[in-house]
C-alpha cells in the first residue's frame, strides 16, 4: 500500500493550479458568467497545451496516454478554481468514452479533443440535460441501450441555464439511425455505465476542490473580520462550523482517490466505491457551502462578492451524476439486498 | 498510488487470521467487571504467549516488529473474529508510546514487557475534580523528598483503575508553578502505602472508573517519565496516539458496521427506508475512515508526523461510533431496551452494552469540542483569542 500521488502527478496539479490562479481569478468568472458562451477566452487553448484535455488520450493520437487516477488532482484544481470550462464533461467523460469506443470515430476525433480544436460531450439517459452540449462538436448519445455519435449539426438544443452561469446546460433533440449507432448490447451498457462513473468520479474530484476552495476563503475572511474587538474566527462557534466542514472534507476526500484506484483496476467492489466517494463527498461539499454562507454572513449573501460563483459550482456538481441519495441507494442495494 | 497490499502483507494478514479465529474466547462477561475481567487478563496472556499481543513492538518486548500496515492488519482481523476489548489497552496504547519517546533503557526494559504480557496492568491519571477539559488546571501535588516523590490529591476517572496495578499521569512538581509549566510525569504504584482507590460505576452500571487518592504516597525517582518539570510535553506528545488510530483503528468500526449490515438483512421486510439509509451511511462512515486511515498511514510510513490530524479521526470514530449504535437500537424497536439478561435479548444485548460504550467516545480523550477547537487553531489557523 502507497496511498499517495507520484512527484509527477504533483507537479502537474501545482502547474495547473498556477495556470488556473493566472488564468481564471474570481474577476474573470464574473465576467464568464456575464458573457455569451460562459467561458474565460482563451482558456481551452492553454489546458489543451498543458495536456490537461488530452490526458486520457492514447499517445498515439496525440495525447499522454494516462488513466482515471491521473486526473482527480487535476478536476480537484479545476473544482477549486471554478473554472468554468467543460473539463470534465469532455476531457474526462466523453474523451475516455470515445477512447473506450475505438474504430474510426475515435481516430477522427481524439486528436482534435487532444488539442482542444473540438469539444466532445456525453449524454446518457440517466442525465437527461446535458451539460457543455452547447459548446460540443461531438455528441455520444444513449437511448435504449444504444449508444450514438451525432455532431453538432445533427441534434437541436433547448438551452435550459443553470444557476451556476459558467455551467451551460441543454436537452438534446434527436433521432437515432443506423447511421448514428456506434454501439449495442451489453457493451453499450457497460460503456455507459463506465461513463457514469467517470462523471460521477470527476464531480467528486471537483467538488473536493470547491470545498476546500471555500473554506480556504472562509478561513481567510474569519481571521480579518472582527466584531466585538476580536477576530470572528476566534468565536467557539465560527471554529465549531468550520472544524465540521473541514472533517467531513477531509474524510471524503481519500474515498475519492480510493473509487479512482478501484475504476481504473476495475476491482468488484468498484460501483461500491464510487457511489461511497460520491454521496460523501456531495454531502461534504454542501456543508462548507452551508458553512462558508453562514460565517460569512451578508456579505457571502452578496452577488458582487465571489463566494456564490463557488456555491453554485457546489449545489450543481453535488447533483449531477447521481446525487448523495441517489448513491446511497445505490450503495444500500449493493450491500443490502445483495 | 498503489492500494494493493505485498504478498508479504496478504501472509500476515492469513497467519493472523487463523490464529484469532482458532484462539478468539467466546462469549466472556464485560471486561470492566469482577467476573469479566480475570478471563480478559487470562486472554493478554495468551496473546502474549504467541507474540499477538503488541505486533508492532520491537521483539525484545514481545512484538513482531510488524509495519503500521501490518498492524492496521491485525486490528481488522482481530475485531472480524470478535476478538474482545483489550485489557492491556491503556498501557499498550496509551502509556507505551510515552515510554518509546521519553523512557530510559532501564524503563523500557522494565515497563514495556510486564504491560505487554498483562503482568502489570495500568491506568491514566489525567483527570481530577475540577480539571476535565482543562487538563493544566490540576492541583495533586508532588513533593521532593530523598530519591523520590510523595504525591498529594486526587485523580478521577480513572479507567478500571479498581482493576490496574499502576497508574500513569500528571503531578505538580513544583509548588509555584502555574498551568502548563511545573508538572512531572509520574509512574505510580496502586498498591503502595498512601494511596486509596475508590470504585466508581459508569453509565451501564458496571465498575468501569476508580477515583484515586493520594495521602504521601512515595514514588522513586526512577519511576519519573521524560525528566522532572517536562510532564505536559511528555503527556502531549502521544495525545495523537489516544486520539487517533491506535486506541480506536479502523478495524473495530468495520467489524460492528458489518454485524449492522447483518442485523438490517435480518430485519429486511422491516427496515425501512430512513433506516436504511442510516445503515449505510454508518457502513459509508466507517468506510471513510478506513480509507483515510490508510492514506495518513502512507504519510507516516514515509517519516511524517501524525499532528493534529489525529483530531480529525477522534471526532470521526467517535461520533461514527453512536450513530452506528443509535442506528442498530433503532432497527431493534422495542427490543433495543433489553437487558443482556432478558430472554428475548437480541446478541445478548451487545447493541445496547456498545451504546453505552460507545457515548463516552465523545467525552473522552479529549471532548470533542475540545478536538474541534484544535483542528480549527491548528489545522485551520484560526486565532485562538
Amino acid at each position: 500500500v502507497r496511498f499517495a500521488f507520484t512527484e509527477e502527478q504533483l507537479l502537474f496539479q501545482q502547474a495547473l493550479a498556477e495556470l488556473l490562479a493566472k488564468e481564471c481569478p474570481a474577476e474573470a468568472l464574473a465576467v464568464a458568467w456575464r458573457s455569451e458562451d460562459g467561458r474565460v477566452p482563451g482558456l481551452w487553448g492553454k489546458l489543451a497545451e498543458m495536456g490537461v484535455l488530452g490526458l486520457l488520450v492514447p499517445e498515439a493520437h496525440g495525447g499522454l496516454g494516462l488513466d482515471e487516477l491521473d486526473v482527480v488532482l487535476l478536476l480537484q484544481e479545476a473544482g477549486r478554481a471554478a473554472a468554468p470550462e467543460p473539463l470534465l464533461e469532455s476531457a474526462a467523460v466523453a474523451t475516455p468514452l470515445l477512447r473506450e469506443l475505438g474504430g474510426a470515430l475515435a481516430a477522427r476525433w481524439l486528436p482534435r479533443l487532444a488539442s482542444g480544436e473540438a469539444i466532445a460531450v456525453a449524454g446518457l439517459e440517466s442525465t437527461p440535460l446535458v451539460a457543455g452540449a452547447p459548446e460540443a462538436d461531438l455528441l455520444l448519445l444513449e437511448r435504449g441501450g444504444e449508444l450514438h455519435a451525432l455532431e453538432r449539426a445533427q441534434v437541436r438544443l433547448v438551452p435550459q441555464p443553470s444557476v451556476d452561469g459558467g455551467r451551460r446546460l441543454a436537452e438534446v433533440h434527436w433521432e437515432p439511425t443506423a447511421g448514428t449507432r456506434v454501439v449495442a448490447g451489453p457493451r453499450a451498457r457497460e460503456l455507459a455505465a463506465a461513463a457514469f462513473e467517470r462523471g460521477a468520479l470527476g464531480a467528486a474530484a471537483q467538488l473536493i476542490g470547491l470545498g476546500r476552495a471555500m473554506l480556504d476563503l472562509t478561513v481567510e475572511y474569519a481571521r480579518k473580520r472582527h466584531q466585538f474587538g476580536q477576530p470572528i474566527g476566534s468565536f467557539q462557534a465560527v471554529k465549531h462550523h468550520l472544524a465540521s466542514a473541514h472533517l467531513k472534507l477531509e474524510l471524503a476526500r481519500p474515498l475519492v482517490y480510493h473509487a479512482s484506484y478501484s475504476f481504473v483496476h476495475d476491482w468488484p467492489t468498484r460501483a461500491r466505491d464510487v457511489s461511497t466517494a460520491k454521496a460523501q463527498v456531495s454531502d461534504a461539499a454542501q456543508l462548507c457551502a452551508r458553512v462558508a454562507l453562514q460565517c460569512h454572513g451578508a456579505i457571502g449573501y452578496s452577488y458582487e462578492y465571489p463566494l456564490h460563483l463557488w456555491l453554485k459550482r457546489t449545489w450543481a456538481l453535488a447533483r449531477a451524476w447521481g446525487d448523495a441519495a441517489w448513491h446511497r441507494a445505490r450503495v444500500a442495494r449493493l450491500l443490502l439486498d445483495g | 498510488v498503489d492500494l494493493s497490499y505485498t504478498p508479504q502483507e496478504e501472509r500476515f494478514r492469513a497467519e493472523a487470521r487463523a490464529w484469532l479465529e482458532a484462539n478468539v474466547p467466546r462469549d466472556l462477561p464485560p471486561l470492566d467487571s469482577a467476573e469479566g475481567f480475570p478471563l480478559h487478563v487470562e486472554w493478554e496472556r495468551k496473546l502474549f504467549a504467541d507474540r499477538w499481543a503488541v505486533v508492532s513492538w520491537p521483539r525484545a518486548y514481545g512484538g513482531r516488529e510488524a509495519s503500521v500496515i501490518e498492524w492496521l492488519i491485525f486490528e481488522e482481523e482481530y475485531y472480524r473474529a470478535g476478538g474482545p476489548q483489550r485489557a492491556t489497552q491503556n498501557g499498550i496504547f496509551l502509556l507505551a508510546p510515552t515510554v518509546f519517546e521519553f523512557g530510559t533503557p532501564e524503563q523500557k526494559d522494565r515497563i514495556l514487557p510486564a504491560m505487554a504480557a498483562a503482568e502489570v496492568l495500568w491506568c491514566q491519571g489525567w483527570s481530577e475534580p475540577g480539571a476535565g477539559s482543562d487538563l493544566a488546571s490540576l492541583t495533586s501535588r508532588a513533593e521532593r523528598v530523598e530519591s523520590g516523590w510523595r504525591l498529594y490529591g486526587q485523580k478521577t476517572w480513572c479507567t478500571r483503575g479498581v482493576f490496574s496495578d499502576r497508574l500513569f499521569g500528571l503531578f505538580r512538581s513544583d509548588s509555584a508553578s502555574q498551568r502548563h509549566r511545573g508538572l512531572t510525569y509520574f509512574l505510580v504504584d496502586l498498591h503502595a502505602p498512601g494511596v486509596t482507590v475508590r470504585p466508581v460505576d459508569k453509565l451501564d452500571g458496571e465498575c468501569g472508573f476508580a477515583e484515586v487518592f493520594f495521602d504521601g504516597a512515595f514514588v522513586p525517582d526512577s519511576d519519573v517519565l521524560g525528566g522532572v518539570g517536562r510532564g505536559w510535553e511528555v503527556a502531549m506528545a502521544a495525545t495523537g496516539s489516544e486520539r487517533g488510530l491506535t486506541l480506536r483503528s479502523p478495524g473495530r468500526f468495520l467489524a460492528a458496521v458489518t454485524r449492522l449490515v447483518e442485523l438490517c438483512r435480518r430485519q429486511r421486510a422491516g427496515a425501512d427506508e430512513r433506516l436504511r439509509e442510516r445503515v449505510v451511511q454508518a457502513w459509508m462512515d466507517a468506510e471513510a475512515y478506513r480509507v483515510f486511515t490508510l492514506e495518513a498511514v502512507s504519510r507516516i510510513a514515509q517519516g511524517e508526523p501524525m499532528g493534529p490530524e489525529s483530531s480529525l479521526m477522534k471526532v470521526h470514530w467517535s461520533e461514527l461510533d453512536v450513530a452506528l449504535h443509535e442506528t442498530a437500537l433503532d432497527l431493534l424497536g422495542p427490543l433495543a431496551e433489553l437487558a443482556p439478561a432478558a430472554p428475548a435479548a437480541v446478541e445478548r444485548g451487545a447493541w445496547l452494552r456498545g451504546y453505552q460504550f460507545a457515548l463516552a467516545g465523545p467525552i473522552y480523550a479529549g471532548t470533542n469540542e475540545i478536538q474541534r477547537n484544535l483542528i480549527a487553531e491548528r489545522i485551520l489557523g484560526l486565532p485562538r483569542k
